[in-house]
């Protein structure tokens, strides 16, 4: 590893101004993917700004009942968190759904979100990547893409993105805020990643020197039922390859309110506005749930080896959603 | 020229490490686990592979368990760091897990002992906590200490990996001592 500066601001301002007195520098907050990446040589960084003391490890609720998470509260007491349990289940199954328990208690909300993906030939300097270094090819394309994209890749990446967290958070319409030398501004996490189009290098709308200050969480009605499920090699402790949240409401039997998003299939969480939009208004019936999940994945372009994931994840999203929706009342 | 060159590679920490303060001059790429095990003589972390998937590494830092090899020692100032030496505390007696372990012959190698019996401390303080894990009915209250049946311990410990398989033994020990 090469030797690196080290400064730990004690604020937001500060951390940004630490940026913009070292351009090109990384803020280090729980550390697991951005100290393996440093290891593996893959990050180079000349110095890191700890941001993991931040005063941001709070959870708050909002007069309009929204729920604020802080950039640094760790995964596992955010899963843990009552109000989280209670109101977003599918962001605390998430959470509890990847990685392992030491490493959910060092990994923060503002971390997770900006982790990178752990495509082999990203992590391998040995290998080509594009995103790791642009015009360098894909050695992954027509080698090994086993747990690879099967949407919205293109010729120069075909990587997913590991997090399940974010997944949950774009199903629920959450908001991430961020704050750098030109203020503060909040996108929605599920326009936070991008697609790799012609730049798989960049992985997300972040500018340089923007620090994630906090998760932002829409006020929920009371017992809007969601749900997070899974699909990976073993049973604990690995990345999806293929997954699912729901945010589902139903009401006299009519979808009037869903969130669905995919993990495991593309470069960012997929949030499925197709499928939301033929649901949305219709019978929650499991008919019209296998149509609008259809209508999702028929965009799908699987690779050589990747083809399962798409019946993989219809099947899982259709397990969640029929298990959301109420019992249809007897005639 | 840039301004992070002035800056210097090093700085100055303090630890309590089973108890005992450390103030050590470190290299920023210092890990906490190669602090443990170079700079301070303490072995029983084990390096399996570095890059936190196997949980060898697992020690307790302000009470948490984490892996040591992902942890760069300079954002530690002024942390407290538990290992497997300092479970014990200052007397003869072993930890009740490092008992359990050794009772159940819940290890062939060894290797991952440590790490088991640190994650297992970690683990049983987040269950009494009120955390829940993956296998937790998420219908369950929140706030209220889980109960460890094996399902969970199983799931709970996932983040050490044992190469010999002694699994089985492993959650015997740590329901011996959440009896």
């Amino acid at each position: 590893m090469k030797g690196f500066g080290y400064v730990r601001p004690t604020g937001v301002q500060e951390a940004v101004e630490a940026y913009a007195a070292h351009p090109g520098a990384r803020y280090l907050a729980g550390g697991t993917n951005l100290v393996d990446l440093m290891k593996l040589g893959v990050e180079t960084p000349g110095v890191l700004i700890d941001v993991g003391r931040l005063p941001l490890d709070a959870v708050e609720e909002l007069p309009d009942g929204a729920l604020r998470v802080g950039a640094t509260v760790r995964n596992s007491d955010l899963a843990a968190h009552p109000l989280v349990r209670d109101r977003y289940p599918v962001l605390s199954q998430a959470l509890l759904a990847g990685a392992s328990g030491q490493l959910r208690n060092a990994a923060t909300t503002g971390g997770n979100l900006l982790q990178r993906t752990r495509c082999p030939y990203f992590q391998d300097l040995d290998k080509p990547c594009n995103k790791r270094e642009p015009g360098s090819g894909c050695g992954a394309r027509d080698g090994v893409h086993r747990d690879h994209a099967v949407l919205g890749h293109s010729p120069h990446c075909i990587a997913t993105h590991p997090s399940d967290m974010a997944v949950a958070l774009a199903a629920l319409d959450a908001r991430v805020e961020l704050y750098g030398a030109e203020g503060g501004r909040s996108i929605p996490v599920a326009d936070f990643h991008r697609l790799p189009g012609m730049r798989p290098e960049r992985d997300t709308e972040i500018r340089p020197g923007e620090l994630i200050t906090g998760v932002l969480l829409p006020a929920v009605r009371a017992g809007v039922p969601s749900a997070y499920r899974k699909a990976r090699d073993r049973a604990s402790y690995a990345f999806a390859l293929a997954s699912v949240a729901v945010v589902l409401r139903v009401a006299d039997g009519i979808v009037d309110q869903v969130g669905l998003a995919f993990g495991g299939l593309a470069h960012r969480p997929w949030r499925a506005h197709h499928a939301e939009s033929a649901l949305l208004g219709a019978a929650a019936t499991p008919e019209a749930f296998e149509g609008a999940v259809a209508l999702e994945l028929e965009r799908a372009e699987p690779l050589r080896d990747n083809a399962y994931k798409v019946p993989l994840a219809r099947n899982l999203a259709l397990d969640v959603l029929n298990r959301l929706a109420p019992a249809p009342a007897t005639a | 020229m840039t301004s992070e060159n002035r800056l210097d590679p090093h700085s100055e920490i303090t630890l309590r490490v089973n108890g005992k303060p450390q103030t050590l001059l470190v290299d920023h790429r210092r890990v906490l686990l190669d602090l443990l095990r170079e700079d301070l003589g303490l072995t029983g972390s084990k390096k399996g592979c570095d890059h936190g998937q196997c949980g060898a590494c697992t020690v307790l830092v302000d009470g948490r368990r984490v892996n040591g090899c992902l942890l760069l020692a300079v954002t530690l100032d002024g942390s407290e760091v538990t290992t497997i030496e300092g479970l014990g505390g200052d007397g003869e007696e072993p930890h009740p897990l490092q008992r359990a372990f050794l009772e159940r012959d819940a290890f062939q190698c060894g290797y991952c002992t440590p790490g088991q019996i640190c994650s297992a401390v970690g683990m049983i303080a987040e269950a009494a906590a009120g955390h829940p894990s993956h296998v937790t009915d998420p219908a369950e209250p929140s706030g209220r200490p889980v109960p460890l049946d094996r399902t969970e311990i199983r799931e709970r410990l996932s983040g050490n990996l044992c190469r010999c398989g002694a699994y089985p033994r492993i959650v015997e020990a740590v329901e011996d001592v959440i009896g």
